[in-house]
């Protein structure tokens, strides 16, 4: 047939049209939720905590500009998700780490935990868990070093750090004495991003608002700490509220790449989470295990959805001719 | 134990045959912006032109033999092939004039089709072979049906013939009526129920008490309140409301599938691989039934369809009613020409529509669309890396799991992919709406589908 089509019409499959979303969008919307606790984190912590988050956002970036470039494939920093780590990592560190550790973490997660598996959906551990469990496991003095709130107004902040144990760390030995309203606001020790619940929770709001998140890992992961630390005779509030249960429920377990993908999946990941989280804080020798908890439900991520599988539409009826 | 669940089921089952107030909950789906620009727009019929295509392939199912040869006088409404196929629906031609080829065309899909090539006089001179059938009973309404070469307008183009001939151990005792029309610009079928909305009635009461039916639902989007509202006026006129009703569907993508259209008026589930009489019930295009109503009255058969044509190219977007055959080129030209180049024309939906390699190519019975896309609106973003978020799982209708299966695909794996189940999807394209990453999760799960069919 002869063709009289001026133009080279294209083709392609269906459908031809989309929603308009896409990774970038989405790892943006992340990193806004996220605003809120790293403005806090500073207010509490100084400017160490916004150092720390720069380097650590600056350093994953780096790190994976530079590994794609080794490898010779397409270049990813432009779709933000190195970004996000790199601030998820900062959120997990000690407000007075040294800087060096904080860069080392970053070229960990993301040219090791990342990279090394393929990039962007390939990784099968959570990249900012596993470099925080790495620098725990190598530094463990310099990586449980707390300090109070506002530490760098006092007098002597210049010389010394005003070092403190976290409120789970003072329930492990029996000695809770941080009031709720400080663990809900954040003026306690801890990991810089993850002391304040209130704006952590602001972010989660925005994210399930934005439908970056369903509520399915959050709410499992979260009720099932509540219930366990009950059954324990401990106060369920201060177990949600202190240590990384809310950063690492709404940001952490809810990495797209390593949590399971159908809801039923996702409610056991998060059960799964609480009960791994409880079991280190309550028999474990250390005292939180929000970390651990996360990166042992990624591991199994792909049996539960082996056997959470949904069964298609119409599987589980009859042809009424043969009822 | 078992006594009161059976006796349970039974009252389920008689309670189940009301008609529904609201309808059912469905599975996934996506929100698609309408863009019904067309829908308020009376349907204009083009001018007979002067040269029609007709393709032997017009529907699902074995293709036509030609049964005219070149040089042959044909007349509007005359059977000009045929096919001896179960599967299959005869063609007649849409224009009065001589056969001047019979040809080929390459479809989209690659295959070569066979054409019969009609130049028109311009007269549209009618057959006079053409009286109203007389449908009494089941058996003269599927062979009538099949004479008028009817396939379902709503795009997928099934004999219509064969989903009136159920098997009676089907115990199917409802009709549903697929008005829900969810493809975003298509308004063809929403024109149909504000044009010939008693034809709709007629045509629906007519095939529910030929073939015995219980029950008839007519399922419309809520985007279309007039058609809603103008069709359960006329049910109420003709006090037929005790039996049949029209009923409000969610908007969301794509109510208008058979299966999940099925879910959301009767909350029944048709099985895996079968058909809807399987869930007791028979699917009809509310422009297929109002064909069928002015079929019996008339006796003329299916020559020409009203199609939307729309896109950010197309310069007076409108309803075009056109004889089958009709080339896409006139029909652009009908509708004002381009305003910008069009860089992708679709035949069907956005949604689910084929992309044609050129616009000397006809239109079909199926056809409902016509959608030509500029350049902004046609650009192809490249697919970057899947970063398994679930979306694809969460809106999918049939509860697969597209982020899965595409990893399957790569391997070729077939037991893998014949576990999740691939051949129950219907490419309705929620899944590669709805992907960030912008995957081909469509185009793997053809492949899945072709590679469990192949076994390889």
């Amino acid at each position: 047939m002869e063709n009289n089509t001026p133009t080279m019409l294209s083709v392609s499959s269906s459908p031809h049209r989309h929603s308009g979303e896409n990774t970038a969008y989405i790892m943006q919307d992340v990193l806004i939720a996220l605003v809120p606790a790293a403005l806090m984190s500073v207010v509490y912590f100084g400017w160490r905590s916004a150092m720390l988050i720069v380097l650590c956002t600056a350093t994953c970036v780096l790190t994976e500009y530079v590994c794609r470039r080794i490898m010779k494939r397409k270049q990813t920093i432009s779709d933000f998700s190195a970004a996000v780590t790199g601030v998820l990592l900062a959120f997990n560190l000690p407000p007075t780490l040294n800087p060096l550790f904080a860069v080392l973490g970053s070229v960990f997660a993301i040219a090791v935990v990342k990279q090394m598996f393929g990039g962007i959906g390939m990784n099968f551990v959570n990249p900012a868990l596993a470099a925080r469990i790495f620098l725990l496991i190598s530094f463990p003095s310099h990586m449980s070093r707390w300090s109070l709130p506002f530490f760098y107004m006092s007098a002597n902040s210049a010389t010394d750090v005003v070092s403190t144990a976290t409120p789970l760390a003072q329930m492990a030995s029996d000695n809770m004495n941080t009031p709720m309203i400080d663990l809900f606001i954040g003026l306690h020790g801890g990991c810089l991003g993850e002391t304040c619940a209130l704006a952590l929770l602001l972010g989660g709001m925005y994210l399930l608002l934005r439908k970056v998140i369903t509520p399915h890992i959050p709410l499992a992961f979260i009720g099932t700490v509540a219930i366990i630390a009950l059954i324990a005779g401990q106060n369920p509030v201060a177990h949600v509220l202190s240590g990384g249960v809310i950063l690492g429920s709404v940001f952490m377990a809810t990495d797209y790449t390593t949590c399971p993908v159908n809801k039923t999946g996702r409610v056991i990941y998060g059960i799964g989470c609480g009960i791994i989280t409880m079991t280190i804080r309550l028999f474990g020798s250390l005292p939180e295990g929000v970390s651990y908890s996360i990166v042992l439900m990624n591991i199994l991520t792909p049996h539960i959805e082996t056997l959470t599988q949904s069964s298609p539409f119409g599987s589980e009826v009859k042809s009424s001719g043969k009822q | 134990m078992d006594t009161s669940k059976s006796n349970n089921k039974k009252a389920a089952a008689e309670k189940e045959l009301l008609l529904p107030k609201r309808p059912f909950r469905t599975h996934g789906g996506v929100h698609v912006e309408h863009m019904k620009n067309t829908a308020e727009v009376a349907s204009e019929e083009i001018p007979t032109p002067k040269k029609v295509i007709v393709s032997m392939q017009q529907h699902i199912g074995a293709a036509c033999e030609p049964i005219v040869k070149k040089g042959d006088k044909v007349t509007v409404g005359q059977l000009i092939a045929d096919s001896t196929s179960f599967m299959c629906a005869p063609i007649h031609s849409g224009v009065s004039g001589e056969v001047t080829n019979i040809g080929t065309i390459i479809m989209p899909n690659g295959a070569e089709i066979r054409t019969i090539e009609i130049e028109s006089d311009g007269r549209q001179t009618v057959c006079p072979d053409i009286e109203p059938p007389v449908v009494t009973n089941a058996d003269e309404l599927y062979a009538a049906v099949r004479k008028s070469g009817l396939v379902g307008l709503g795009g997928a183009g099934f004999p219509v013939s064969i989903k009136l001939n159920f098997s009676p151990d089907k115990k199917v005792d409802t009709l549903v009526i697929n008005g829900a029309e969810c493809e975003p610009y298509l308004t063809a079928d929403y024109r149909e129920m504000m044009e010939y909305p008693e034809d709709i009635i007629e045509g629906t009461r007519f095939v529910m008490e030929t073939l015995g039916l219980k029950r008839s639902i007519i399922g419309i989007e809520g985007n279309k309140p007039l058609a809603i509202k103008r069709l359960d006026e006329i049910i109420k006129e003709r006090s037929l409301d005790d039996r049949m009703c029209v009923l409000k569907l969610g908007t969301s993508y794509p109510h208008g599938a058979e299966k999940v259209l099925i879910k959301a008026c009767t909350n029944r589930a048709v099985p895996v691989g079968k058909i809807p009489a399987d869930a007791g019930c028979v699917v009809l295009n509310i422009t297929s039934v109002s064909f069928i109503a002015k079929y019996v009255r008339t006796g003329m058969p299916l020559v020409s369809k009203r199609i939307t044509v729309d896109g950010s190219a197309i310069e007076n977007p409108k309803n075009v009613i056109a004889p089958i055959g009709t080339m896409i080129a006139d029909i652009a030209e009908f509708c004002g020409g381009f305003k910008q180049e069009p860089k992708k024309v679709l035949m069907g939906g956005p949604m689910m529509g084929t992309a044609l390699y050129t616009l000397d190519y006809p239109i079909i019975k199926q056809n409902n669309g016509l959608i030509f896309m500029g350049q902004k609106e046609a650009d192809d973003i490249k697919p970057s890396d899947c970063i398994r978020c679930g979306r694809c799982v969460a809106a999918c209708p049939m509860l697969l799991t597209p982020v899965n299966i595409q990893h399957l695909v790569e391997k070729r794996d077939v037991q893998g992919l014949n576990d999740l189940c691939v051949m129950s999807c219907m490419e309705c394209g929620c899944c590669g709406f709805s992907c960030p990453a912008r995957r081909p999760l469509v185009q793997y799960l053809r492949m899945a589908k072709s590679i469990v069919k192949s076994g390889r």
